[in-house]
C-alpha cells in the first residue's frame, strides 16, 4: 500500500510499488489530465508537479513519491475556476490537438511558481524538454506571457 | 599541513617566482593594421579551421547567448572567476590588430600582445607544442571570422591570484616551453595522434589531475581528472570502461558521441565531441590511435601495426549477450527505484539509442568516483545544443538524496564487480548543490553563431 498526495488529497494505492506515477493518476485516480506520449521520458506530454517541480510522470515510479505533494492540471483549478495558467491558454488559443497541452501548462506552472516574471528567453529554456507535433509553439509562449501579465496584474490589484 | 600554511607558502613561492621574472618582463608587440582576408589563401583557412575544431577553441570562446568566437564565457576557478576573450578579428575588442608574432606568442608562450602574462586556464602549456605551420593556419582562421565588438568581461579572481605577474612565477614552476618533435621510434600516425592529444588537442587539461596551484601533475598523465563538476576519467591503462576501448570505438565515439559498448558523451566531453564531427577522419583516427595504445600500453609494440579493419564489431555487436541479473526475486528499495525509473529503457531489449545503454558497459557505474552517474541521473542526458542525440530524462525533481544513494548502490552492486561507493551521501549532496553549474555545462560546438536565431513573438 503506498499512500500519494495528489493535489492536496491524499489516496491510499494497492499498487505494484515500480507503477510509473502516471499509471497510477490515469488508472487508480481517474486524474486523465496528464497524457501518456512517449512513455520514455522524452516529450513532456506527462509532466506533473511533484514538490513543484516539473517531472515527466511516465518515468517515474510512485514508490519514489511517498510524502511528497504531486500537483496535476486539475488542480489548477480551484472550486471550478480555471488558474491563471489555463485560463491565458484557452484565451491565446493554444492548444490544436490539445495532446501536450496539460504538460506544457504544468512546466510552466513550476516556472511561475519559482519565477513570477520571467523573460521570454527564460521561458524558452525552461519549456524546451516538452514538445508539441502541431507547432503551436508561438501561441503557447504567448500564453504563458499573458499568464505572466495576468498574474502581475493581480498581484498589483492585491497590494 | 593547514591550506592557510599551503596557502601562504604557495604565495610566496608565486611572489619569489614573479620577481625572479620581472627580469624578463615580456615586451608589448606593436599593433598591426587589420590583415586583408584576402591575404590568406583558402587552404590555410580550411587547415586552421580543421585545427581549431580539434583545440575545441569555439566552446570556451562564445557564450551562451553570444556570436562565435566573441569569448565572455565565465570560468569559476578554485583561484576566481575569468572570463574567455574575444577572438574575433574585430580591431578594438578582438585580436584584429595583432600580428602573426602576437599571435603565436600568446598561443605558445601564454603572454598576450600588449606583454601581460595569459591565466593557464588558456591551456598554452599544451599549445605550446604548436608547429609553425599549424599556428599560422590557426591564425588565418581566426583573422577571417566574423568580427563581433563586445564588452571586456571583468576577471574576479582573488588576490594574490589577481596580480598578473605572478603568473610569470607559475610558468617557472611548471611551464616548459617547447615545440613537438617526433618520436622516431613511433610511426607517423601515432606521432599525429600524440600531437594532437597533447598539443591543441589538451586531453589532459581535463583527463590528468591537477596540483594546488592548478599544474598538471606530470606522474598523473591523464589518469583521470575533474571539469565543471564532472569526472574526466582516466583515458590510459586506467581507464574504468568495462568494455576494451579500441581504435575503432574510440574514433567512432570522437566523431559521433557515442559508441554502443560505451554510451554517450556527455558533460563538458559533449562539446569536444560535437567539434570532433567536422574534423578529418585521418585526424581523429590519430587521436584514436594514441589513445588506444595508451590504454593498453601492455601490448604496445604488436599496436602500433594494428589494423583499423577490425572495425564495426564494436558498434553492430549485440548488447544482449551481457545478461542482466535478474532484479525481480531480489527487492530492496534501489531495485525497485531502477526498475521503476530505469528499466524501462535500461532493461529493455530496443536496440540504442531508443533503448538505454546496458549498464553493465556503463564507465560510470564501473568508475572509482560516482561523480558522473549521480550527475546523469539528476540532470538526465539532453543531446548537444543544436543537434540530435539521445536523451535520457532528468529525475532531480523528483528523486530524493536518499532515494539516489539506494539506488546507486544498487546499481554499482548490480552492474559492476566493484566494492561499494564511499561517502555516497555525501557525494550526492555535493552534486545536488552544483546542478546549475552542472545544467549550464556548454554543449554546442560554439562553430556556428551561437545567437539565438529565434522567431520573436509578434
Amino acid at each position: 500500500m503506498i499512500t500519494l498526495e495528489v493535489n492536496g488529497e491524499k489516496h491510499e494505492l494497492n499498487a505494484e510499488s515500480d507503477t510509473p506515477l502516471l499509471y497510477a493518476l490515469r488508472d487508480e485516480l481517474a486524474l486523465n489530465g496528464a497524457k501518456f506520449g512517449c512513455g520514455l521520458g522524452q516529450c513532456g506530454a506527462c509532466t506533473v508537479l511533484i514538490d513543484g517541480n516539473a517531472v515527466l510522470s511516465c518515468v517515474i515510479p510512485i514508490s519514489m513519491l511517498a510524502n511528497r505533494k504531486i500537483t496535476t492540471i486539475e488542480g489548477l483549478t480551484k472550486g471550478g475556476k480555471l488558474g491563471v495558467l489555463p485560463s491565458a491558454f484557452i484565451e491565446e488559443n493554444a492548444a490544436q490537438c490539445g495532446y501536450c497541452i496539460a504538460g506544457m501548462i504544468m512546466r510552466a506552472e513550476a516556472l511561475l511558481r519559482r519565477n513570477p516574471n520571467p523573460d521570454d528567453n527564460t521561458i524558452r529554456d525552461h519549456m524546451e524538454p516538452n514538445l508539441c507535433r502541431c507547432g503551436t509553439h508561438m501561441r503557447i509562449l504567448k500564453a504563458i506571457h499573458r499568464a505572466v501579465s495576468t498574474s502581475a496584474a493581480i498581484a498589483g490589484t492585491r497590494s | 599541513m593547514t591550506w592557510r600554511v599551503a596557502g601562504t607558502l604557495a604565495f610566496l613561492t608565486l611572489f619569489l617566482g614573479g620577481v625572479a621574472a620581472f627580469y624578463a618582463v615580456e615586451a608589448e608587440i606593436a599593433v598591426i593594421a587589420p590583415p586583408d582576408k584576402n591575404s590568406f589563401t583558402t587552404e590555410e583557412i580550411s587547415r586552421g579551421k580543421n585545427l581549431a575544431a580539434i583545440g575545441n577553441c569555439a566552446t570556451c570562446h562564445t557564450s551562451d547567448a553570444g556570436a562565435a568566437f566573441s569569448g565572455g564565457r565565465a570560468f569559476k576557478t578554485a583561484f576566481g572567476t575569468i572570463h574567455s576573450t574575444n577572438i574575433t578579428p574585430e580591431p578594438e575588442t578582438g585580436v584584429g590588430k595583432w600580428s602573426l608574432q602576437a599571435f603565436s606568442r600568446a598561443m605558445r608562450r601564454g603572454v598576450d600582445r600588449s606583454g601581460q602574462h595569459l591565466y593557464p586556464a588558456f591551456p598554452y602549456d599544451h599549445f605550446t607544442k604548436l608547429t609553425d605551420d599549424d599556428v599560422r593556419a590557426l591564425y588565418a582562421f581566426v583573422m577571417t571570422r566574423t568580427q563581433v565588438k563586445t564588452n571586456a568581461s571583468i576577471n574576479q579572481m582573488r588576490f594574490p591570484f589577481s596580480y598578473r605577474p605572478l603568473i610569470a612565477g607559475w610558468k617557472l614552476l611548471y611551464f616548459r616551453d617547447k615545440q613537438y618533435k617526433p618520436d622516431p621510434t613511433i610511426g607517423a600516425e601515432l606521432n599525429r595522434g600524440l600531437y594532437l592529444v597533447d598539443g591543441l588537442g589538451h586531453c589532459g587539461a581535463c583527463h590528468t589531475a591537477r596540483n594546488a596551484l592548478g599544474a598538471e601533475r606530470p606522474t598523473a598523465y591523464l589518469s583521470g581528472g575533474e571539469s565543471d563538476g564532472w569526472v574526466a576519467y582516466a583515458i590510459n591503462k586506467q581507464s574504468p570502461a568495462p568494455s576494451k576501448w579500441t581504435e575503432a570505438s574510440l574514433a567512432h565515439y570522437l566523431k559521433t558521441g557515442w559508441a554502443s559498448e560505451h554510451g554517450i558523451s556527455r558533460g563538458p566531453m559533449a562539446a569536444v565531441t560535437a567539434n570532433l564531427a567536422s574534423v578529418a577522419d585521418a585526424d581523429v583516427a590519430a587521436i584514436a590511435k594514441y589513445i588506444a595504445r595508451l590504454m593498453d600500453a601492455r601490448e604496445l609494440p604488436a599496436r602500433t601495426t594494428t589494423s583499423t579493419t577490425d572495425t564495426d564489431r564494436s558498434f553492430t555487436a549485440s548488447t544482449d549477450s551481457l545478461a542482466y541479473q535478474t532484479i525481480a526475486d531480489n527487492r530492496s528499495p534501489g531495485s525497485e527505484l531502477f526498475a521503476g525509473a530505469c528499466g524501462g529503457c535500461h532493461s529493455s531489449s530496443r536496440a540504442q539509442p531508443y533503448g538505454g545503454l546496458n549498464l553493465r558497459l556503463s564507465s560510470a557505474i564501473n568508475a572509482p568516483d560516482p561523480t558522473n552517474i549521480i550527475n546523469v541521473v539528476n540532470f538526465g542526458l539532453m543531446p548537444p545544443q543544436g543537434r540530435p542525440g539521445p536523451i535520457m530524462p532528468p529525475f532531480s525533481g523528483a528523486i530524493s538524496n536518499e532515494q539516489l544513494v539506494e539506488l546507486l548502490n544498487y546499481m554499482r552492486a548490480t552492474f559492476s564487480d566493484k566494492t561499494p561507493w564511499l561517502d555516497l551521501p555525501a557525494l550526492v549532496a555535493r552534486q545536488r548543490a552544483r546542478l546549475p553549474q552542472i545544467e549550464n555545462t556548454p554543449t554546442h560546438d560554439g562553430q556556428a553563431d551561437a545567437s539565438r536565431s529565434q522567431v520573436r513573438l509578434p
